[in-house]
């Protein structure tokens, strides 16, 4: 008895380096977020870099010459949005029937597809983004094969396109990983009595199999949209930093030392994946199968 | 028919996969400057790399880093699984594994720059110039590796028979010993794999090192974004050739200790199933 009292106090002992370096690198950093988004260079209290983030306005130049006056960072934010979620899409619409073609391939095939899909992620992401704007230069690798084939070359780089080829890129595995693992502890035996009940296999598809991975679906699109909500270089890259995003914007206040205003953007981007994350969580719980426990 | 398509499909989506990666080791080889045209074979960029000695530097320093924070991050990481496994107090678990989702669930802009402001608000207060360096960057790396360490460590907890400790106790072993001969043989593919995934983490690691190193402290993917702001010469598709071969070899080194852990358990399991009989 006394044996296990010791041990009950040596688990606080166990826990407790890791208790207090939890406490100081995650929990503190978070609150000087907050602090530094709400004051001014002397530390007092203002709203002014929250403010300026929603009223900043410049002057944008068109194709034709005329200049219109936009909200600055609103843009930004709203650029970035439109982005992360296309590419999430597209993650969903090419990593779904992946996930599903693999899930019902043969066991050893499988092993290697997912190898296969993990591998171009342990090169490093900085690496990966300047290897696509290589190909994808105008007297790129892309257009040179293109050329072989003799078809005209077609402007990529510089565009949204490119940008979200980019995230597409660097962010498919996280779509696939937990729809393909979903997809594996699903009860064949379910769609085979969908079958025997005259489902065709659309219907299978689209009353069974469809519901029963939806948890799968939701974390893998929360593990892409986050990232590519958040990322910069890709946009500096493969954007010719034409589409500026809220990272980059981020990223461009570190640098020029405005670290108040870095922090404001930091905030309102953690607010906004918060809200996102909570509806998520709301809508999980609500209406899909199994959703408490994902 | 259906079939054809669906292999084709997919053919063309690892055709998009690997398309960069092969184009780079390609290029890697290539004899000229040009990132479009291969005209011929040869290592004239590898020993440019090799010669190189910023960037040999930086690669030191990536892995004096990396080593440091995986040692420390394990050590840290199967202590806390070892603990919360075994914590009585319902709440203090709970919170424990919400801020263990925090680092994991931020977007990592996020954890650089509150790391970083953290940093520099402390630095100001004892009136450093900078306040970023090698010790600033080690403490970020250990802070995102921890939880992978923990979260690989504390299933092999949860898989372990909870009276086998106290059997080998009661069996006459301190428990500083019941600990290394019971919990701890337990833990070791947990430990292992959460070892190697903060080392490959760490090793490739940008943006968090991005805004928590100083001046004095390049790290490799710091070095190849510097590199990538300039016009960038195939000398960094060599730097990447190699690191992608290593990081795979890491990985194939685990994938073969995950194997050997599934046969053993399977031929234990065989084991325990003809005893019954």
């Amino acid at each position: 008895m006394r044996a296990l009292k010791k041990r009950n106090s040596s688990c606080h002992t166990a826990i407790a380096p890791y208790s207090l370096w939890a406490f100081l690198f995650i929990i503190v950093p978070m609150l000087f977020i907050a602090y530094y988004a709400f004051t001014d260079n002397n530390f007092n209290f203002t709203l002014e870099n929250i403010s300026r983030f929603f009223t900043s306005v410049s002057n944008i130049k068109n194709d034709d010459g005329s200049v219109t006056e936009v909200h600055t960072y609103l843009l930004i934010l709203r650029r970035s949005l439109k982005l992360a979620v296309i590419s999430t899409l597209v993650c969903l619409l090419v990593g779904y029937p992946l996930a599903y073609r693999i899930a019902h391939a043969k066991k050893r095939t499988q092993k290697t597809m997912m190898t296969l899909i993990m591998i171009p992620m342990w090169m490093n992401f900085l690496i990966r983004t300047y290897a696509w704007m290589t190909i994808l230069q105008d007297s790129g690798v892309f257009n040179t094969l293109i050329g072989k084939l003799g078809l005209a070359p077609i402007h990529i780089i510089g565009t949204e396109t490119a940008v979200i080829i980019g995230m597409v890129y660097d962010y498919l595995p996280y779509m696939v990983l937990p729809i393909y693992s979903i997809m594996l502890k699903m009860d064949n035996s379910l769609l085979e009595a969908a079958r025997d009940l005259g489902c065709g296999s659309f219907s299978v598809l689209r009353r069974v199999i469809f519901p029963l991975s939806l948890p799968g679906v939701i974390s893998g699109i929360t593990m892409v949209l986050i990232p590519s909500i958040s990322t910069f270089y890709i946009s500096q890259k493969l954007g010719n930093g034409k589409f500026f995003l809220i990272g980059d914007a981020i990223e461009g206040q570190y640098v020029a030392n405005n670290l108040h205003f870095a922090a404001a953007m930091a905030f309102i981007l953690m607010v906004i994946l918060l809200v996102f994350m909570a509806l998520i969580k709301y809508f999980t719980s609500r209406y899909v199968y199994g959703g408490d426990a994902a | 028919m259906r079939k054809i398509v669906s292999n084709i499909l997919t053919a063309l989506v690892y055709l998009f996969l690997f398309a960069p990666i092969v184009i780079l080791l390609i290029f890697s080889f290539n004899d000229s400057k040009s990132l479009s045209v291969f005209s011929n074979f040869s290592f004239h960029w590898y020993s440019e790399l090799f010669r190189d000695r910023n960037t040999l530097e930086a690669l030191r320093n990536t892995l004096v880093l990396a080593t440091s924070a995986t040692v420390i991050s394990t050590v840290m990481g199967t202590a806390a699984a070892w603990g919360i496994d075994r914590l009585r107090s319902r709440w203090y678990r709970r919170v424990l594994n919400t801020v263990t989702d925090i680092p994991m669930t931020n977007p990592d802009i996020i954890t650089g720059i509150s790391l970083m402001l953290m940093f520099v608000f402390v630095g100001r207060l004892f009136g450093a110039s900078s306040s970023l360096n090698f010790w600033t960057m080690l403490i970020a790396h250990v802070t995102f590796c921890l939880p992978y360490v923990i979260l690989q460590v504390l299933p092999k907890l949860r898989q372990m028979d909870r009276s086998l400790p106290e059997a080998a106790m009661d069996l006459g072993c301190t428990p500083m010993r019941a600990f290394l001969k019971v919990e701890l043989p337990e833990m070791l593919p947990g430990i292992v794999t959460g070892a190697i995934m903060a080392f490959t983490l760490s090793l490739d690691d940008f943006v968090i090192s991005y805004f928590t190193s100083g001046t004095g402290f390049e790290t490799l993917p710091i070095r190849i974004y510097s590199m990538t702001k300039k016009t960038v010469t195939p000398k960094m598709y060599a730097l990447a050739t190699i690191i992608f071969f290593v990081t795979l070899t890491l990985l194939l080194i685990n994938n073969f200790i995950d194997d050997d852990e599934c046969k053993e358990s399977l031929r234990n399991h065989k084991k325990a199933k003809k005893s019954h009989k």
